[in-house]
């Protein structure tokens, strides 16, 4: 417990790449102008290359995405399950539907957008400090509810368009943005390769605030509550405002996605959000790797495109739709379990141990081994309570200071 | 059952923390009976007693995770009706856990900072927008960990994740998360336990200096860390005091030897 170990960080040995790489964590405003400027960039380029339908594909990939976003940070990072994120996306949807259920409605779609989110956050709020009263997974089972519930709401009231839902107009493509898909593409940009456009730029701008919010204080304090309950109060975290703050966060997300759907689908139904979608949404997070927004992204793709292209292969290979499209449902299934055999902690988490595993091979015989006083602790046994065991998780860590408080807690208060 | 008077300095202080006459049942269990106790500043206080005496639940009162049901807490003087566990680092008081409660998926360096949340100054909009002061501001964070790391000698495992290192480096990584927050007041729950004999020494030259900056609560089993490090001892028993005095006087109570040092004798060897 002396000053042995030098305070700085070897400096010599940071390379260009790492001087590179402290320059980007502390310069957040270039960091987001370049990730924005690439990812738009890659968006344009990608949209002037597919056509229509492929747009309308992507625009669906983007609304998944940004869903799976969110519920990436509720799920992966704060450990907490929603099983109604499809549901919440209805609340952006319909609000977008209300708002431009006329075709004179000039209100800007940036204002659009965040008062869907706005309302989503607002039901988000209800449900989290509901379900943040009791203790456990009651977030589950109050989502759960909510994916039950909102299709029946939405049929029930006519002011919501009841089975067939409502129409919505999407406002018209302003000047400018013809202007300079025309001056890219020389020809004016199609009605889906807008809404697509605008559904990216959804997403990054989305993604860009996930990101930053998941590498703060903020999602550190989240998974500090994954990881240890009793610990993270003890460090000053109020469990209840980490849990409802992380569901509201991935409501918005959930909202913007529902903003994007509306004018994508341009019928907001109560059919659109069933608790499958709610699912789905839960298995791109699972298969992503839980907590990363990047597998998020890419399962979203999967998603979207794997049945279209089975279907393809499966027509050049003489099925008829119905097989296909059978096929296609199949396929997904099989990525599924792949994935889960292969990769148990999601794609993400696979890549990441296989990175892992290469910079290993390549530290070779550089990596010194963990020594500090494994030696000399191995002789010492605890006199009275077993040394929390090497693989103590949230659960076991604490025989006799985590468990009981809990309980006890209840018990006589 | 000799009720000996708090020593003489802790009584010129206004206390960090002072239990008085709190009772908490289980049910028909009676955990803790009537206790007080009182940790002045800059005072290494001991609690000591044979298993199931009520140590823990005593922590547990103190850290509001068992609500007394009768008795008062005072923190440096002002009466707190009720603790909440999470306003405590605010306090100024921390604590480590018997079973450490390292965050898993959190590196070395990742679980000091959040030890040191109390200090974070940027909010949640500055944190969405990635706001120049919030960068700064974790800079500070990290700088402020690695500093207490590198001061309980870990520094190296900074970036690790806890569950690969040997459990005596998981324990000072524990203790500098409590650390890193400059707490007044620390309760230390079993410290020593699964270390050598080596690294207990250290252990009690660091309480000692960290009592010259903080008052200490400890809850030990190991009786020589104990008697060395403390400047006065509360001993429990079936949920009473039964002794309170310096280690000499605890030591020659035959209160305690009768209750608590026969018994414990084959634990601690
Ligand atoms: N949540 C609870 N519900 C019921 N009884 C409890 C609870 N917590 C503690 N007790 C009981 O209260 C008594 C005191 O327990 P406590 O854990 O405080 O003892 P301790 O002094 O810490 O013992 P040890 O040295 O074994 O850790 C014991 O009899 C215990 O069984
Ligand atoms: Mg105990």
């Amino acid at each position: 417990m002396s000053e042995t170990t030098t305070t700085t960080p070897s400096t010599d040995g940071a390379t260009r790449g790492q001087q590179l790489s402290a320059l980007w964590q502390d310069y957040p405003l270039i960091r987001h102008l370049v990730t924005a400027a690439i990812g738009l960039a890659v968006v344009i380029v990608v949209l002037t290359a597919v056509d229509d339908f492929q747009a309308t594909k992507l625009t669906e990939m983007a609304y998944i995405a940004i869903a799976a976003g969110g519920l990436t940070l509720l799920t992966g990072l704060n450990g907490q399950i929603s099983l109604g994120h499809g549901a919440l996306m209805a609340f952006g949807a319909y609000t977008t539907a209300l708002l431009y259920d006329d075709r004179e409605v000039g209100t800007p779609l940036v204002v659009v957008v965040l008062a869907s989110v706005l309302v989503t956050v607002l039901v988000g709020i209800l449900i989290g400090i509901a379900a943040a009263r009791l203790h456990g997974p009651y977030l589950a089972g109050a989502t759960l509810t909510l994916a039950i519930a909102v299709p029946e709401i939405g049929k029930y009231f006519d002011q919501l368009g009841g089975d067939q839902g409502l129409r919505l107009f999407v406002p018209e493509i302003p000047q400018w943005a013809t202007d300079i898909a025309y001056y890219l593409t020389g020809s004016d940009p199609s009605r889906s390769k807008y809404v697509a456009f605008l559904a990216w730029v959804t997403l990054i701008v989305v993604f860009i605030l996930l990101a930053n919010l998941a590498s703060s204080r903020i999602g550190r304090r989240w998974a500090a509550v994954r990881d240890d309950e009793v610990a993270a109060e003890l460090a000053g975290i109020d469990l209840t405002r980490a849990r409802v703050s992380a569901f509201v966060v991935s409501a918005a997300a959930a909202g913007a996605a529902g903003a994007m759907f509306a004018l994508a689908q341009r019928t907001v139904g109560p059919l659109g959000f069933s608790l499958n979608l709610s699912l789905t949404l839960l298995a791109i997070v699972v298969l992503g790797g839980l907590g990363s927004l990047t597998g998020a992204i890419l399962l979203s793709g999967v998603l979207v495109f794997l049945p279209q292209i089975v279907m393809d292969l499966g027509s050049g290979a003489d099925l008829d739709a119905t097989r296909a499209s059978q096929m296609a449902t199949l396929t997904f299934g099989l990525v599924m379990v792949l994935v889960i055999l292969l990769a148990p902690r999601g794609l993400m988490g696979g890549v990441r141990a296989l990175g892992l595993r290469l910079r290993a091979a390549r530290a070779g015989r550089r990596t010194p081994p963990a020594t500090g006083g494994s030696s000399s602790s191995g002789a010492a046994p605890s006199p009275t309570t077993d040394p929390a065991s090497p693989s103590s998780t949230a659960e076991t860590a604490e025989p006799d200071d985590g468990s009981t408080p809990i309980t006890t807690k209840k018990g006589t208060s | 059952m000799s009720s000996i008077e708090p020593s003489s300095s802790s009584t010129t202080d206004v206390a960090e923390i002072d239990l008085r006459d709190i009772t908490v049942r289980f049910g028909g269990l009676t955990a803790l009976d009537s206790v007080g106790l009182r940790v002045a500043p800059r005072r290494v206080h001991g609690v000591i007693g044979p298993n199931g005496a009520g140590k823990t639940t005593l922590f547990n009162v103190a850290c509001g995770f068992v609500q007394p049901s009768s008795g008062s807490i005072h923190l440096r003087g002002a009466a707190r009706a009720r603790l909440r566990p999470h306003e405590l680092a605010g306090l100024g008081i921390a604590r480590t856990l018997q079973g450490l409660g390292l965050f898993d998926h959190l590196t070395v360096l990742q679980n000091v900072v959040v030890g040191a949340d109390r200090h974070a100054r940027s909010g949640f909009l500055r944190a969405l927008f990635g706001s120049p002061g919030s960068s700064r501001d974790e800079r500070a964070l990290r700088d402020r960990a690695m500093s207490t790391l590198s001061d309980l000698g870990v520094a190296e495992y900074a970036g690790r994740y806890p569950g690969s290192l040997p459990y005596p480096v998981r324990k000072r990584v524990a203790l500098a998360r409590a650390l890193v927050s400059e707490p007044d007041l620390l309760l230390l729950d079993e410290p020593a336990s699964g270390l050598s004999s080596d690294e207990i020494d250290e252990l009690g030259q660091l309480i000692r200096s960290l009592s010259e900056s903080m008052g200490v609560l400890l809850v030990e089993h190991h009786m020589d860390l104990v008697m060395k490090v403390c400047d006065e001892i509360t001993v429990l028993d079936f949920g009473k005091v039964i002794a309170h005095g310096t280690p000499d006087e605890v030591r020659s109570d035959p209160a305690v030897l009768d209750a608590y040092l026969g018994e414990s004798s084959e634990e601690t060897s």
